[in-house]
């Protein structure tokens, strides 16, 4: 490799001073309390320039008058808006000294799930050697990436440096003032992550390895922006299999995905945070809006696999614009103990043969709820639009409830539409044909509810499918009684 | 003055009318109460999303009907199912008609409610069912509460069954330009018992026409009750009709629904299990045209273990019309063992036509099958074809396909004469002649 390590070196200082920026203000966290003032401040802190601060004022102004939405199936003490602190640099320095430190139930699942003792590190926030493989494999990406001229970096930087990208995108998929949380996250957004795929490029890597190593603490309301050019292709993955126990107990994300014409957008989440303990005290409210636009022959598949939260409330959204455009939906929402789930999507067909696909995995345990909330709109001039959605639902226990709320609107004769749902247990018999083979009862719940979700977990990448599998399981443990 | 304020300043009207002594005007005055907090649904409302009032809030529609009209049976003949003897019930401008009824008290009772409400012979049957499982909270049932006078009351002791089916008719004759009716209905089949019900509304002018009906039936155990709804009123008729259905051990129930008219029509259909081992069927044909708007809202509470819930139903949107539908399933905690299943089938025939469908499961046992399809389509082209090429001229063959469709419904109709009846129906509604019945 062409790459040495004085470069590295060379690289790394650099990168020092990148984050030099946060030094001087590491130390004054923003008071409690959410006002104009607060917002400016963010934006300031930020070096933003004045658009965007205009845009975040605009969106609190919304936000101020909105009305936090209870349509969901989910009850929860509602969080306090001014009794939190909107701003707070990312701290830099290490929690822990060494991996001992760490809650070994923490290290427990992660020596389940297969990751490597330096990613453990980083994921507990441990202090990491600077010489590891790890960074120097995230420097040679960048160098990739950078050579097919794919801009990825903060949306912090992207403001900054891509202005002309931002101004144009952001918020022309939601809105500021789309919803409650969209509004929030739109006025006070930390940071996030920008991609911006050039046109006809198909980007060489899974964004999520670089994205693994890299992320640095984006705070509890991230913004991220996904621009795929005519003609491109990128497959990106949002978090991480690995449980993190962020002491946010609020976090209200937006993503936006913009397919030009031609382009593909491959977004695939897995979700697992802190759900909270088994009397169901604690936990992450997660309250996402995602939502993606296809142009002409454009496609933005989501997959999903939600095992962690306390409550979470995520709608990855399809607007298929353009004429040929295709939307998919792909999801396993997985729910123990107290957890409460209300995901889905919606497909809304607006040009001509446009085709959606929805397949959502719902395996609720212990006392959990878990809610499918979906829509399937065809406009009067979206022809022979074509959607297919199937949502099963799996119940462990009898104290778990499986809900679906799938709305259908349609207004043009010659869509074809299909929605079928379905809602049983773990048929005794499987079970016992499988003890009868030597497996125990544990297994063999793992073995059904893996071939249960096996048509979402086949969506994944690679790498993530396998710990996707091991995540279920390890979700489920102990739910059988 | 707006609707809401016309009715709840006619209440005062109506107390001079009805004894207001009578425990029943307590749930009165209980209901207009609600209804007054409450107020019209809008479309904000999660179960009103769909279907909009408003358009009727704005009609002056008169309460109470000045005078007693008369109607010659030969003029409303082909409303009834002359066919065959039945017990009819009928009503003419919400007033009942002795003249074109055909009550009984020889070993069932089927009467009038406001007999019921008012004879203390009736008493004890009133106080054990009236108004207990309508709902007190849902301000178009708690308006028609309020309003409780009139409707069909029908009692089957056990063991019995009426030798011939039941008709209620409610005609309206136009003499006022716009007239509000508020039927209510109590049906009650004891044990063993058995019974067949045919509801219509029926405006014979042009002029506004708002039926806001409820029937309460109560089904005990072993009973039979087989209800069938017709729903094809004119152009400038809206009906609003909720139904509760509570049944007890091995009770069956089947409720058919027909709408091919009216203009705005809303059919909340509710059925509480109490009991183990029941059978309940809610099935429909909707057949729709012009700017036409029918809702189906269906609720099945599986409260009990071992249960059966089965829905069906078919529609065929044309020209502007809008159809909804929202298939509502509830499986609690210890209702384990339930089969619960749903479908709702679709076809859109024309460009402005919309379809809002929405079935939902809220399932909280573990032991269940439950599932839920839906889909919205058109008629095969190929099929269309193979029929064309045999001869059978296109619009025929859309309409053989059509009724091919909503067969599966009307198989389990049981009355033939009803069934022809509602074929002929169906036919002049795709506007065709076909040469049998299906």
């Amino acid at each position: 490799m062409a790459y040495t390590e004085e470069e590295l070196k060379k690289e790394l200082e650099t990168k020092e001073y990148e984050y030099g920026f946060y030094t001087d203000i590491e130390s004054d966290t923003l008071p409690v309390g959410l006002n104009e003032d607060i917002v400016v401040a963010i934006s300031k802190k930020k070096e933003e320039p004045s658009w965007m601060t205009d845009w975040r004022l605009k969106a609190f102004k919304a936000w101020k008058e909105m009305e936090e939405p209870e349509w969901a199936n989910v009850t929860y003490q509602k969080p306090d808006f001014q009794a939190i602190s909107y701003y707070s640099a990312p701290n830099s320095k290490p929690k822990y000294d060494s991996l001992d430190e760490v809650d070994p139930e923490l290290l427990d699942t992660f020596k389940k799930l297969g990751i490597s003792l330096d990613e453990q590190k980083k994921l507990t926030g441990v202090a990491v050697d600077i010489v590891i493989d790890s960074v120097s494999v995230a420097t040679t990406f960048k160098k990739t990436l950078a050579e097919k001229g794919i801009i990825f970096c903060s949306i912090s930087e992207a403001i900054k440096e891509h202005p002309e990208l931002v101004q144009k995108y952001i918020g022309s998929v939601v809105p500021q003032k789309d919803n409650f949380y969209a509004a929030l996250n739109s006025a006070v957004f930390s940071d996030g992550s920008f991609c911006y795929i050039p046109k006809g490029v198909r980007c060489p890597m899974e964004l999520s390895t670089y994205f693994r190593i890299n992320q640095a603490g984006t705070g509890q309301f991230e913004r991220t922006l996904v621009i795929a050019d005519e003609g491109s292709y990128v497959s990106y993955l949002e978090g991480c299999t690995a449980p993190s126990r962020d002491e946010n107990q609020l976090h209200a994300a937006v993503v936006e995905l913009i397919a030009l014409d031609g382009s593909e957008i491959k977004y695939s989440t897995v979700q697992n945070w802190f759900p909270g303990d088994k009397n169901g005290k604690g936990g992450v409210f997660n309250f996402v809006t995602k939502r993606g636009i296809c142009e002409k022959n454009a496609k933005i598949s989501w997959t999903q696999v939600e095992t962690g939260s306390a409550i979470t409330w995520k709608y990855p959204s399809c607007i298929l614009k353009g004429d040929n455009s295709i939307g998919e939906f792909y999801s396993i929402a997985v729910t123990n103990n107290y957890q409460q789930a209300d995901t889905g999507t919606k497909m809304v067909h607006l040009g001509k043969n446009t085709r959606s696909t929805i397949i959502s995995k719902g395996i609720s345990a212990g006392k959990s709820q878990n809610s499918y909330r979906g829509l399937v709109q065809v406009s009067s001039r979206a022809e022979n639009a074509r959607n297919f959605s199937q949502c099963d639902s799996l119940l462990m226990g009898n104290e778990c409830g499986a809900h679906t709320f799938p709305y259908i609107e349609v207004k043009n004769k010659t869509a074809q539409i299909e929605h079928e749902a379905t809602t049983s247990k773990i048929g005794e018999d499987q079970i016992f044909y499988c003890n009868q083979r030597g497996i125990n009862t544990e297994k063999a719940i793992a073995l059904i509810v893996n071939g249960f979700s096996k048509e979402v977990l086949n969506k994944l990448p690679m790498e993530f499918a396998v710990e996707a599998q091991k995540l279920l399981e390890i979700s489920l443990e102990g739910s059988v009684g | 003055m707006d609707l809401k304020d016309k009715l709840v300043s006619s209440f005062l009207a109506f107390e001079s009318k009805v004894d207001v002594e009578h425990p029943v005007h307590d749930i009165r005055s209980e209901a207009i109460k609600n209804f007054e907090d409450k107020g019209f649904p809008s479309k904000k409302a999660e179960a009103w999303k769909y279907t909009s009032l408003k358009g009727l809030q704005k009609i002056d529609f008169s309460i109470f009907p000045k005078e007693v009209n008369a109607l010659e049976y030969k003029e409303v003949k082909k409303f009834f199912l002359h066919e065959i003897e039945t017990y009819k019930i009928v009503f003419i401008d919400g007033i009942y008609s002795s003249f074109l009824s055909e009550t009984t008290h020889d070993g069932v009772d089927i009467c009038l409610m406001s007999a019921a409400l008012t004879k203390p012979m009736y008493k004890p049957v009133i106080d054990v069912y009236f108004n207990k499982i309508a709902s007190k909270d849902e301000s178009l049932t708690t308006l028609n509460t309020a309003f409780s006078r009139e409707g069909a009351y029908i009692y089957i002791p056990k063991n019995k069954m009426p030798k011939k089916p039941i008709e209620i008719l409610h005609f309206s004759t136009g003499n006022e330009t716009s007239l509000m009716l508020q039927p209510r209905n109590l049906i009650i089949a004891e044990e063993n018992a058995e019974l067949q019900v045919i509801e219509r509304h029926q405006s014979l002018t042009s002029n506004e026409v708002l039926t806001n009906s409820v029937t309460e039936i109560f089904a005990a155990e072993n009973a039979i009750v087989d209800y069938y709804k017709v729903q094809n009123d004119s152009k400038a008729a809206s009906l609003i009709d909720n139904t509760y259905i509570n049944q007890k051990d091995k009770s069956v129930v089947k409720v058919h629904t027909f709408s091919f008219g009216g203009k705005l029509t809303r059919n909340n259909l509710n059925f509480f299990q109490n009991g183990e081992h029941i059978d309940s069927t809610m099935k429909g044909v909707t057949i729709l045209s012009d700017k036409q708007h029918v809702d189906h809202h269906t609720l099945v509470h599986h409260i009990e273990p071992n249960c059966e819930s089965h829905q069906d139903y078919k529609g065929i949107y044309g020209e502007n019309s809008t159809g909804v539908f929202n298939g509502k399933i509830i499986v609690d905690k210890i209702a384990q063992k339930t089969n619960a299943f749903q479908k709702n089938n679709n076809i859109l025939i024309s460009d402005k036509a919309t379809i809002n469908t929405k079935p939902q499961l809220e399932i909280f046992a573990d032991d269940v099958k439950c599932s839920h399809g839906c889909t919205i389509g058109q008629l095969d082209e190929e099929a269309l074809f193979y029929l064309q090429s045999r001869g059978i001229p296109k619009k025929e063959a859309r309409a053989l396909l059509m009724y091919a469709f909503a067969n599966n419904v009307l198989e389990s109709v049981h009355i033939p004469e009803l069934k022809s009846r509602i074929n002929k129906l169906i036919a002049l509604k795709l506007g065709v002649r076909l040469g049998f019945d299906l």
